[in-house]
């Protein structure tokens, strides 16, 4: 059988990632002139600094859970021993490569935003007016910008050194196979160890802390404990997607023979029943607040569900629900490489837009801000990951032969 | 009902069962069904069986749930007897969400059970006749349905070169309730062939 190991970067792929890089380039160059160029009063100037801000916030920290959710993807399989995925499981190891890079920039737009004078975005950063306010004054505990800082530093930290030891891990296999048994079962729960780890770290920050620091905190006066839970739902199911996306691209170009629809159909299952459980997590949040029917709860949703962000909120509501459930239902369509591609293109631009209105109600509650910028700021992160993915995915053999699964996954059956 | 003649063997490795498919099936003669104490990856591909319409029903039924609880909440609580529940509209379809999702859940399970003991023709009090009670335990049993033209021993032989063992020519009743059996039946003692049986 000819195989093609590893996978050659081709020109036009990388003359479009750095094109789409450039395009965010200049959105964001673009975004700039158009948010502070104009006059107005100082209070308008800070809201318009603020929209600049506040795409560059939604997009840097959407695009950076989205692929960190590859490397969740691969530590919760890794430590629920599945097999199935060692066919496939370098393109999501390339995928959370990207993580470091972004990281850093999202770290760098977030310690901006916090540190900055405008505090739109985040009026918690605003000492003076924290001294008057009793709830932020309660919640200055947590809510402040040493703490603010040190955690997300130490959160893409972390994500990105655990990240890199398990490709380590995964690497460390291609050039000497496992000799024995023994061996093979110590690598096995070496990789346990270092996935519990990392899903650990997860726990503490995407399912908890940082949501609420990050986009929760926009709006400080409002809390939800089910928030960071359905940010992490809402960038898992656009994590698969990404994966996805990968695997068609490096299947239609006659890499991942091992790969095959009993691949795909598993990897639509995830996103199928992530966007189910998105959902849920959704409507549980929107019920409770809407029954209650308490003021200062909802304040989050009157914007969003009634106010001038209805279109969006709706909008995305119909595309990661009502389209995942009606379209992934049927196995045909997860089995299918035009339809699953359709869906993954799909439902990261539905979770994009989750993030969309999740980020501007709170620095712009009055107007809509113009979204042709966001686009290009959003392409922009996008060729940087294909850019990066690429880079990683040409390092490595696309198929980690040594390691213990690989014959399960080659001869997995849905 | 009436009653058909088989010819049954056993098979102890899904490798020999895998290639004795899909020799049978090459041979033309037809496979009645292929009875395994668990369930078989590609065992149902491979014999040429058509994908289930279960998870269809499964739909149905669900949509049937959801309308059913979408119908009566309205009318109940829009018509028949509107009751102001903090201000609430009467329409209130977030509060009856739970409600959809439970009875569509209720339907589609019950009804997807009912329709499964109908497709296994399963039901109280039905006995199910085995070909052979080892498919309940170790073996694979494959069994050939056999027409006016078949020959018999042709068709032991042929099992029997494809690694079956227990070959063996037994008359089952077939039709709705297939294998259905006398209680005074022995199930276990060495049976002769049904001689009353009719072709």
């Amino acid at each position: 059988m000819s195989f093609k190991e590893n996978f050659i970067v081709p020109k036009r792929y990388n003359t479009v990632s750095v094109a789409l890089m450039a395009l965010g380039v200049i959105a964001i160059i673009a975004l700039y002139i158009s948010t502070h160029g104009s006059g107005g009063t100082e209070e308008e100037k800070k809201i318009s600094d603020a929209r600049f801000w506040g795409s560059l916030l939604q997009n840097s920290v959407y695009f950076l859970l989205v692929v960190n959710a590859a490397m969740f993807f691969i530590c919760a399989t890794t430590l629920a021993w599945g097999g199935w995925q060692m066919a496939f499981r370098r393109v999501p190891e390339a995928i959370s490569a990207v993580v470091p890079v972004i990281g850093v920039i999202t770290l760098a737009i977030l310690l901006a935003i916090a540190f900055g004078n405008n505090h739109t975005i985040y009026h918690w950063t605003d000492t003076e007016h924290v001294k008057h306010d009793a709830i932020l004054n309660f919640k200055k505990g947590f809510l402040n910008k040493g703490f603010f800082a040190v955690v997300s530093v130490l959160t893409v930290g972390l994500w990105s050194w655990l990240g890199w030891k398990m490709r380590k891990l995964s690497r460390s296999l291609d050039d000497n196979p496992l000799a024995t048994r023994e061996e093979a079962k110590k690598y096995i729960w070496n990789n346990t160890v270092w996935a519990a780890l990392y899903l650990v770290v997860f726990a503490l920050t995407v399912m908890s802390s940082v949501p609420w620091l990050w986009l929760m905190s926009i709006d400080a006066h409002w809390y939800s404990t089910m928030y960071s839970w359905y940010t992490f739902a809402s960038t898992f199911v656009a994590g698969m997607a990404l994966i996805c996306l990968f695997v068609v691209y490096l299947k239609n170009n006659g890499y991942l023979e091992f790969t095959n629809e009993e691949h795909l159909h598993d990897i639509g299952k995830f996103m199928f029943a992530f966007s189910i459980f998105w959902t849920y997590l959704w409507f549980s949040q929107f019920m409770l607040i809407w029954y209650a029917n308490i003021p200062e709860e909802t304040t989050y949703f009157s914007p969003r569900a009634q106010g001038i962000y209805k279109g969006v909120f709706w909008l995305m509501f119909i595309i990661n629900f009502i389209a995942p459930l009606l379209i992934l239902m049927k196995r045909g369509s997860k089995r299918n490489y035009s339809t699953i591609t359709f869906m993954s293109l799909l439902i990261l631009f539905g979770h994009w837009l989750d993030f969309f209105q999740m980020v501007f109600p709170g620095p712009s509650p009055h107007k809509v801000p113009l979204m042709l910028y966001d686009f290009g700021v959003a392409l922009g992160f996008v060729g940087l990951i294909m850019y990066v993915t690429g880079k990683a995915l040409s390092k490595a053999p696309l198929l980690a032969k040594n390691h213990p699964f690989v014959k399960e996954s080659i001869i997995h059956h849905t | 009902m009436a009653v058909k003649k088989f010819v049954t063997g056993n098979f102890y490795d899904e490798a020999v069962l895998f290639p004795a498919v899909k020799k049978v099936r090459r041979a033309g003669y037809k496979i009645h069904d292929v009875f395994t104490p668990f369930p078989i990856h590609g065992l149902d591909t491979a014999m040429g069986l058509r994908d289930t319409s279960l998870h269809t029903a499964g739909f149905v039924y669900g949509i049937t749930g959801t309308a059913t609880a979408v119908g009566f909440i309205t009318w109940a609580l829009t018509r028949d007897w509107p009751i102001n529940f903090g201000g609430k509209p009467f329409f209130a379809l977030p509060a009856w969400i739970p409600i959809c999702f439970e009875l569509t859940v209720l339907f589609a399970a019950v009804g997807m059970v009912l329709t499964f003991c109908y497709l296994c023709q399963l039901a109280p009090f039905v006995k199910k006749d085995h070909f052979n009670p080892r498919s309940t335990d170790d073996t694979f049993v494959m069994a050939l349905e056999c027409t006016d033209k078949t020959n018999e021993s042709e068709a032991m032989n042929f099992l029997q070169s494809l690694g079956a063992v227990e070959v063996q020519v037994q008359y089952k009743e077939t039709g709705w309730w297939l294998g259905r059996y006398d209680k005074d039946t022995k199930r276990f003692e060495k049976k002769e062939q049904a001689p009353e049986a009719v072709h």
